[in-house]
């Protein structure tokens, strides 16, 4: 038996893929999801074989819902418009169907994605595509971890800083650190370079939360952010956080 | 760029001015004990060729003013063409009155005066002409500026109207697609509900401004189809107080706050979703909320900035130029959506 979940927030986009899914048999929708939120849950637990899976939806959007998961299954994304997003499905998703699409369609998506599962693909890690496709408007306003099994939404605004923690990122706010799998580039390139400055290899500060900066042995900075944390600001961040604070 | 002596109130002073200035002339001649015959001619030619000499002046500031060396340009002008009137009204005037000794004797010893007053007179009307030329043209730089600054607004505007319906419109048109296959008759009547809602769209978003009561008659066409889309999980309480309908309001702004209301309305909770939406008017100003349960645990913490209301925010800034006209709190478990749109100008008409 072939497992599959639908997750979009619209009942009947859930059931025409149902309908067109039934000229497959061995195909087993065994669960259909509202959410994300209820996406991540049961992709945990049944560990289906294909997801298809719309990318606008409430809460948190198709991609950081991927963002979230250990182990990414076979995606078909099916959206409706996204002008941020197509280009980078052409190149890593199984396949993507923008919505309304034929019965002819699909079926070319199913048949594309068999070929691969006959291949066998094993997706240990989170594949680094997902990091190239996150240029929603919404992703640059929040970001979402993983706590335990709950999911928190940590608006940008409330971040402090970002710390780099070997294969992880730390995320510092006034609730304490979380950790996302991540990398200090992929902050650095896709937050508001205005709020966020890369001082140091290892950090980047939301320059609002600095009160002052202090010179620190020869050619480097501390910076001090409102909470007292001090972070170093070395020789080569000093100049980028100088000119974004417009000194 | 028009010429100063186009302006009629600056060609009838200038002429007044000059009639003045001959009559005083005249009846100085006069008291000094010229006869009429002599001294209202030379007050003519006097001043009739600095008149002249004016407009010459003025004419070639229209279209050469050298920047930075102005003064000394028109010092160099008034005193040329001063010289010039001074020598005309030498010849003229002994050649009219040479029988006149006395007169002659006169002309000769007024000279130096009458060219101190020339060269006064021209360089007044060059330094008129000069600041009244590069008012007229910062005035049209200034005009153009606002013409380009407009332009740009109205094309934002017009964007920001255009930009929300794409993922509508081809989700109404999946919806349909999925009645086809199990419910024909209502994926006909869905295809008219579309139909109206985007023939009632073409029409209105030409336009910067609609009345309350056209903005809800629109907004219900998208409601109808909103519910066929979520089910009749969804439930639209419509409320306002008559005094409000002929508001203006910005064309089609209502339909993403809703859109966004029910979007997170609908799947915090399983239960039927009510969204309330309420106008009322109050003074100059109209206020509409729009409320929709949502749940705390889950929803973004201060919220606010989605793609839909973003874009009200903004046009509503370009509208009226203010920041604090789209609001949202969160009261329990409802999210709150306030906007308010100004309705002075409407006031100060009825």
């Amino acid at each position: 038996m072939i497992k599959t979940i639908i997750i979009d927030d619209e009942p009947l986009a859930r059931q025409i893929i149902k309908e067109y899914l039934s000229s497959f048999p061995e195909i087993h929708v065994i669960q259909e999801c509202n959410d994300g939120f209820e996406g991540i849950k049961a992709i945990t637990q049944h560990q289906p074989d294909l997801v298809f899976l719309d990318i606008q939806m409430p809460k948190i959007n198709g991609f950081e819902m991927l963002e979230l998961l250990d182990k990414v299954p076979p995606i078909i994304f099916t959206t409706a418009f996204d002008e941020y997003a197509v280009k980078a499905f052409e190149t890593h998703a199984v396949d993507y169907l923008l919505k309304p699409f034929a019965k002819e369609r699909f079926d070319r998506a199913m048949h594309k994605w068999m070929g691969q599962h006959k291949q066998s693909f094993e997706n240990e890690k989170t594949p680094n595509w997902i990091e190239t496709i996150s240029q929603q408007p919404d992703q640059q306003q929040r970001v979402v971890v993983k706590l335990g099994n709950k999911v928190k939404i940590i608006p940008i605004q409330e971040i402090h800083y970002f710390e780099a923690d070997d294969d992880y990122v730390k995320i510092q706010t006034q609730e304490g650190g979380f950790l996302k799998n991540k990398t200090m580039q992929y902050f650095e390139q896709n937050l508001d370079p205005k709020q966020f400055v890369r001082v140091h290899r290892s950090f980047i500060i939301q320059v609002q939360q600095i009160t002052r900066i202090e010179p620190y042995e020869k050619e480097s900075h501390i910076a001090m952010l409102k909470s007292g944390a001090r972070i170093p600001v070395s020789k080569s961040g000093y100049p980028k956080l100088k000119a974004v604070l417009g000194l | 760029m028009s010429s100063i002596f186009s302006n009629r109130k600056f060609l009838l002073g200038y002429i007044v001015f000059w009639l003045l200035w001959i009559g005083m002339q005249t009846g100085l001649l006069y008291r000094l004990g010229f006869r009429l015959e002599v001294a209202f001619p030379d007050s003519l030619v006097d001043n009739g060729l600095l008149a002249l000499g004016g407009v010459a002046v003025s004419h070639s500031l229209r279209f050469s003013r050298p920047g930075k060396k102005k003064y000394a340009y028109i010092f160099i002008w008034s005193l040329g063409m001063a010289a010039v009137c001074t020598l005309l009204v030498r010849f003229s005037l002994s050649f009219l009155f040479n029988e006149e000794k006395e007169y002659q004797l006169f002309l000769f010893h007024s000279l130096p005066v009458r060219f101190w007053l020339a060269f006064l007179m021209t360089g007044w009307t060059a330094m008129m002409s000069w600041m009244w030329y590069t008012q007229e043209e910062q005035q049209e730089n200034e005009n153009r500026k606002n013409q380009a600054e407009k332009f740009s607004r109205e094309a934002e505007l017009f964007r920001l109207r255009q930009q929300l319906q794409p993922h509508f419109l081809f989700n109404s048109l999946n919806s349909i697609s999925a009645l086809a296959g199990s419910k024909p008759e209502e994926a006909r009547r869905m295809v008219q509900q579309l139909s109206d809602f985007l023939r009632s769209t073409l029409t209105r978003e030409k336009q910067q401004y609609l009345t309350l009561a056209e903005e809800l008659q629109h907004l219900q066409l998208y409601l109808s189809i909103e519910e066929v889309r979520f089910g009749h999980r969804l439930n639209i309480v419509v409320e306002n107080e008559n005094a409000g309908l002929s508001s203006k309001v910005p064309c089609l702004f209502l339909q993403p706050i809703v859109e966004n209301a029910i979007k997170f309305g609908l799947y915090d909770t399983t239960d039927k979703v009510t969204i309330l939406i309420v106008a009322k008017l109050d003074r100059e100003m109209l206020e509409i909320t729009v409320t929709n349960p949502f749940d705390p645990s889950t929803a973004i913490p201060n919220n606010g900035a989605g793609f839909g209301l973003s874009s009200v925010k903004r046009r509503l800034y370009l509208l009226y130029a203010r920041h604090d006209l789209l609001e949202t709190q969160t009261n329990g478990n409802e999210f709150i959506t306030r906007v308010r749109i100004p309705q002075a100008n409407e006031h100060i008409l009825s």
